[in-house]
């Protein structure tokens, strides 16, 4: 079991609505590792549910922290934080 | 959810398939006088568009379909109920069952994901969506959210 964790800011100006939720926990829901994504203001939640991901409310310049639990942890960090520094592609 | 507008929630929706509910609650928001007639075909298409880009049906029976636009510059909410489900392409391919549809002002992505955190806080309770679903009028659905909202407080 490894741990692998992050924080990395949302760069995208309209901050990760549903779009980027769906990237979000698709990305996630490919690994085994559990995964927990939070922030100052909000408690961590599931980060392979969008519905979860939606209640973050994470607007751009928000610090996500990204917690993964499980073998593939750091390969899971790895993509998610990739997703998020490129501003989810938009 | 002060955004709710009452005249512009259908407790039981005519249309059984997807672009025909969201032309519905469009319609009814055009009725309680939130959209101009002039946008109306404009929305409905902007939302359908963003639907075929991905569904909002995010499961468990519920729909989100949204549409940001610099024309809308106060948010809205309607809410619509279909007692026999919708084909709404949802991830789990379950039916969907009420219809949370909001407005958002293109240059405010802030509020945007504050309503959307509201709806889905909602949304995600397994309470909450029973009795969304049960509402059959548009005094049920409000004590509902005000209910909710009271909770959360």
């Amino acid at each position: 079991m490894t741990t692998a964790t992050t924080t990395i800011t949302i760069q995208n100006r309209l901050g990760m609505h549903a779009r980027p939720a769906m990237l979000f926990a698709e990305i996630a829901g490919k690994f085994s590792a559990e995964i927990t994504v939070g922030h100052a203001d909000a408690d961590a939640v599931d980060a392979k549910s969008i519905m979860q991901l939606m209640m973050l409310a994470a607007t751009q310049g928000t610090d996500l922290v990204i917690i993964a639990n499980g073998d593939d942890a750091d390969k899971a960090i790895d993509e998610l934080s990739t997703l998020v520094r490129d501003g989810f592609n938009e | 959810m002060d955004i709710v507008v009452k005249d512009a929630i259908i407790p039981e929706l005519q249309s059984t398939n997807r672009d025909g509910a969201i032309a519905e609650l469009i319609d009814s928001l055009v009725a309680a006088n939130c959209v101009t007639e002039d946008q109306r075909d404009e929305f409905v298409k902007a939302i359908i568009r963003r639907e075929n880009k991905g569904s909002t049906g995010f499961g468990h029976g519920v729909a989100v379909p949204h549409v940001k636009d610099l024309d809308i510059k106060t948010m809205h909410i309607a809410i619509g109920n279909s007692p026999e489900g919708i084909d709404f392409k949802a991830l789990d391919g379950d039916h969907v069952y009420s219809i949370v549809l909001l407005l958002s002002p293109e240059d405010q992505p802030e509020n945007h994901l504050d309503a959307m955190e509201a709806i889905f806080s909602s949304l995600s309770q397994d309470t909450f969506r029973r009795f969304l679903r049960q509402a059959r009028s548009s005094d049920d659905v409000l004590t509902l959210l005000t209910e909710t909202d009271n909770a959360v407080r």
